[in-house]
């Protein structure tokens, strides 16, 4: 292994009511994610691999979650995207 | 290939050719280390214009608001076309000169560099 | 409960994998009447061989039920937003009227783009024969058209109080600046149906909206104007499943055919550098248009290209993919493009439908924070000479139209990528005619397809050629004042939509509503 940093993906979103326990479970699930806050929008960087799990979001917001509601408060999101009913993943190809 | 498409053979007309400009041709003028005019400029001109009467009369009124305009000296300018550096002949035509449709000219002012050294 | 009762057991629901399956491969079928080349006739003459259009993936999954569900849900958001807005008279909230500027340009700038894209995706899900990439493009369509009515709806408030927001289409047709935009979305849409797609979704969408989206909306809210902020977010959330699709196409293309990589590669090599000329634009309004600034020019490029971007293209060395030709010219400009930018516009702001200024004192001691190496020995001198002349009374506005570059049109005040202070000349003569470009990026463009080039509609050459007049115009009638007619032709109201901001109709009118400054302390 060469210590080459790795790349990092990144995820950001309206700043709201609804994002704060997204945010909040997206920490909770990566525990090297680094959270950024600008004017109206949150971004979170992540290096290699960042995953999104339905469970730990509604576990924070006690009700039934579809991953597919990310796409309302969605600004942008960088790496390859897999998606099942449980969990939206970004990752790069090369780690 | 001088272009994909769908239609082999495909060709563009020339949007701009000479004949375009009503007797007119298009020349490009720039002014070395002196960027407050930010691009060089772009001018109708009837090629037979003799050369002297682009510095006698057509530049100074290019630039009229430069201070540098009203100190520049014509016979120590550098000339450039397309970038090759040239000695043009004031009596001939611009044509003569080389300088045809949509000609690149450049001039240098040597002790001139524009506002406080800055190339403005 | 009296209803019926179902002697079947409820069928299981279906996973998102089998929900999309069934959408994108069960409803297409291949034509028997007529051959499937003659059906789709587009969409094998770029050269590319696509063997297996069952491998195209989107990786989001969404189906018609959700997108119209989530669609609707983002749209109601949205509007009671702009209602709010317009009810609470947020226009008068933002930080002064030079940032309405920013909106003027986005409004005839980008948002004619977005209905070309419209346009573009559709005839792009047309020429498709896979039926997944059809349905991605005609989601994508439906997107687009959407975000250019919001636009338009944000925006039209603003126009009740502001001027060079009345007549957004027509500008974007005729006026000078805007054919850049205009040209550069042309060049995409009459390519065939893959280039298109690599252009708009991937280079432009992955690879260079974040830096129009996320720094410069962000901003749009730290100088007060949600509304702005709600229609700019609400289009990136979907811009984020354009992106999403725009990787997945190229990744597509790349692996279905090894000859397909080197056709792949010179349309990134192309679209990154028509896309990052297009964006000189959105640096000088980070720089120099929002009144509160979130992040410099420079600093966006370096997270959101350098970072972000160099992290995609090693992604994609596994297919032979390197990074853009010409990106390394883009990260030597960063510390001058913005200010090169501005000082053009404040040239030529007599003939544009927006307003421009010379920055305050505290506005140039954060560009020289920002630009440590550029800023006080190039561009200040320029400022602050200007500002004298300003003071005096004398505005400076050049009165002669500018060179333009061939390929991507914009004035040829772009400088060499090692001296800020020479500018760029690049030439090249074909068919006897000579061509000017404003770098090697947008010449190795026009040699690749001079036919495609040699007739771009030029604004200064068409000038010229007497073509930017009203029907009717005699030219050669006694004191007829060419600029004059060509800002008519233009739909600009003169001595109201451009020119400097100060003393400006805007800037009076500001100061007369609000009680605020022109320029906030």
């Amino acid at each position: 292994m060469n210590a080459i940093a790795k790349d990092k993906v990144f995820i950001a979103f309206q700043t709201n009511d609804e994002t704060r326990s997204i945010v909040e479970a997206i920490e909770a699930d990566n525990r090297e994610a680094i959270v950024i806050r600008y004017p109206a929008m949150v971004k979170i960087e992540m290096p290699g691999r960042l995953v999104i799990r339905r469970e730990t979001i509604e576990d924070l917001i006690g009700r039934a979650y579809d991953l597919r509601e990310l796409n309302l408060n969605l600004i942008s999101l960088s790496g390859n995207i897999e998606e099942s009913d449980d969990e939206f993943v970004l990752y790069w190809n090369q780690h | 290939m001088s272009v994909v498409a769908l239609k082999p053979g495909y060709s563009g007309d020339m949007k701009d050719r000479v004949e375009n400009f009503h007797g007119k041709q298009l020349l490009y003028i720039g002014w070395e280390d002196h960027l407050m005019y930010c691009a060089p400029l772009c001018i109708p001109i009837e090629g037979s214009t003799p050369f002297g009467a682009l510095t006698t009369a057509v530049i100074p009124s290019l630039y009229p608001a430069h201070p540098d305009t009203g100190r520049i000296n014509w016979d120590e300018v550098e000339w450039f076309r397309s970038g090759e550096r040239f000695t043009p002949d004031p009596a001939q035509s611009l044509a003569a000169n080389g300088l045809g449709h949509k000609a690149s000219l450049r001039f240098r002012t040597p002790g001139l560099t524009g506002i406080k050294g800055s190339c403005t | 409960m009296n209803m019926p009762t179902n002697p079947q057991k409820p069928a299981k629901k279906l996973s998102l994998k089998e929900n999309y399956s069934h959408l994108t491969r069960g409803l297409g079928w291949d034509t028997s009447y007529q051959p499937m080349d003659k059906v789709f006739p587009q969409d094998k003459f770029e050269g590319i061989k696509i063997h297996d259009w069952d491998k195209w993936e989107d990786p989001f999954r969404l189906t018609m039920d959700a997108y119209w569900k989530y669609q609707g849900e983002k749209e109601k958001k949205l509007y009671a937003i702009v209602d709010a807005f317009q009810q609470n008279n947020g226009q008068f909230n933002v930080t002064d009227a030079r940032y309405i500027n920013t909106l003027k340009l986005f409004l005839t700038g980008v948002s004619p783009l977005e209905y070309a894209a419209h346009r573009g995706f559709a005839m792009a899900g047309r020429n498709f024969r896979g039926t997944s990439a059809r349905i991605a493009a005609q989601m994508q369509a439906i997107d687009e058209l959407r975000h250019a009515q919001t636009q338009a709806h944000t925006i039209s408030h603003y126009n009740k109080f502001f001027n060079g927001l009345h007549d957004y289409t027509h500008m974007h047709d005729r006026v000078w600046y805007l054919s850049v935009p205009k040209s550069y979305f042309e060049d995409a849409m009459s390519a065939g149906p893959f280039e298109f797609v690599t252009a708009i979704s991937f280079s432009f969408e992955y690879v260079l909206t974040n830096l129009l989206f996320m720094p410069f909306m962000s901003g749009a809210a730290y100088n007060g104007d949600m509304a702005t902020v709600t229609f700019g977010f609400s289009a990136q959330s979907d811009e984020s499943r354009h992106m999403t699709l725009g990787l997945e196409v190229v990744k597509f293309i790349l692996e279905q055919d090894p000859g397909n990589v080197p056709i792949v590669q010179k349309w990134l090599d192309k679209w990154f550098w028509r896309g990052y000329r297009l964006l000189a634009l959105v640096s000088m309004m980070m720089d120099y248009m929002l009144p509160k600034r979130v992040m410099s020019w420079a600093e966006a490029w370096e997270m959101y290209f350098e970072q972000n971007g160099g992290a995609l293209f090693n992604d994609l060395t596994r297919y032979g993919i390197r990074m853009p030709k010409y990106h390394e010219v883009a990260s030597m400009e960063k510390h001058r493009l913005s200010h090169e930018t501005w000082a053009t516009f404040y040239n030529y702001t007599h003939a544009a439908a927006f307003h421009t200024w010379v920055p305050e004192e505290s506005e140039m001691k954060w560009l020289s924070e920002k630009y440590p190496t550029t800023f006080d020995k190039l561009y200040r001198p320029r400022f602050e000479h200007w500002r004298e002349q300003q003071a005096k009374g004398e505005r400076f506005y050049n009165g002669t139209l500018p060179m333009l570059c061939q390929l991507c049109q914009i004035p040829m005040f772009f400088t060499e990528p090692d001296d800020p202070t020479k500018i760029c000349y690049r030439e090249t003569t074909y068919r006897d005619e000579k061509f000017h470009f404003c770098s090697d990026g947008c010449k190795d463009i026009f040699d690749n397809e001079p036919e495609k080039y040699i007739h771009s509609w030029l604004p200064v050459h068409q000038i010229y050629q007497g073509n930017c007049f009203r029907p009717g115009t005699d030219p050669t009638a006694p004191g007829f004042d060419p600029l004059a007619e060509v800002l008519q032709y233009y739909g600009f109201h003169v001595g109201e939509d451009g020119g400097e901001y100060l003393g400006s109709p805007d800037a009076k009118n500001w100061k007369a509503w609000t009680g605020k400054p022109a320029v906030s302390e």
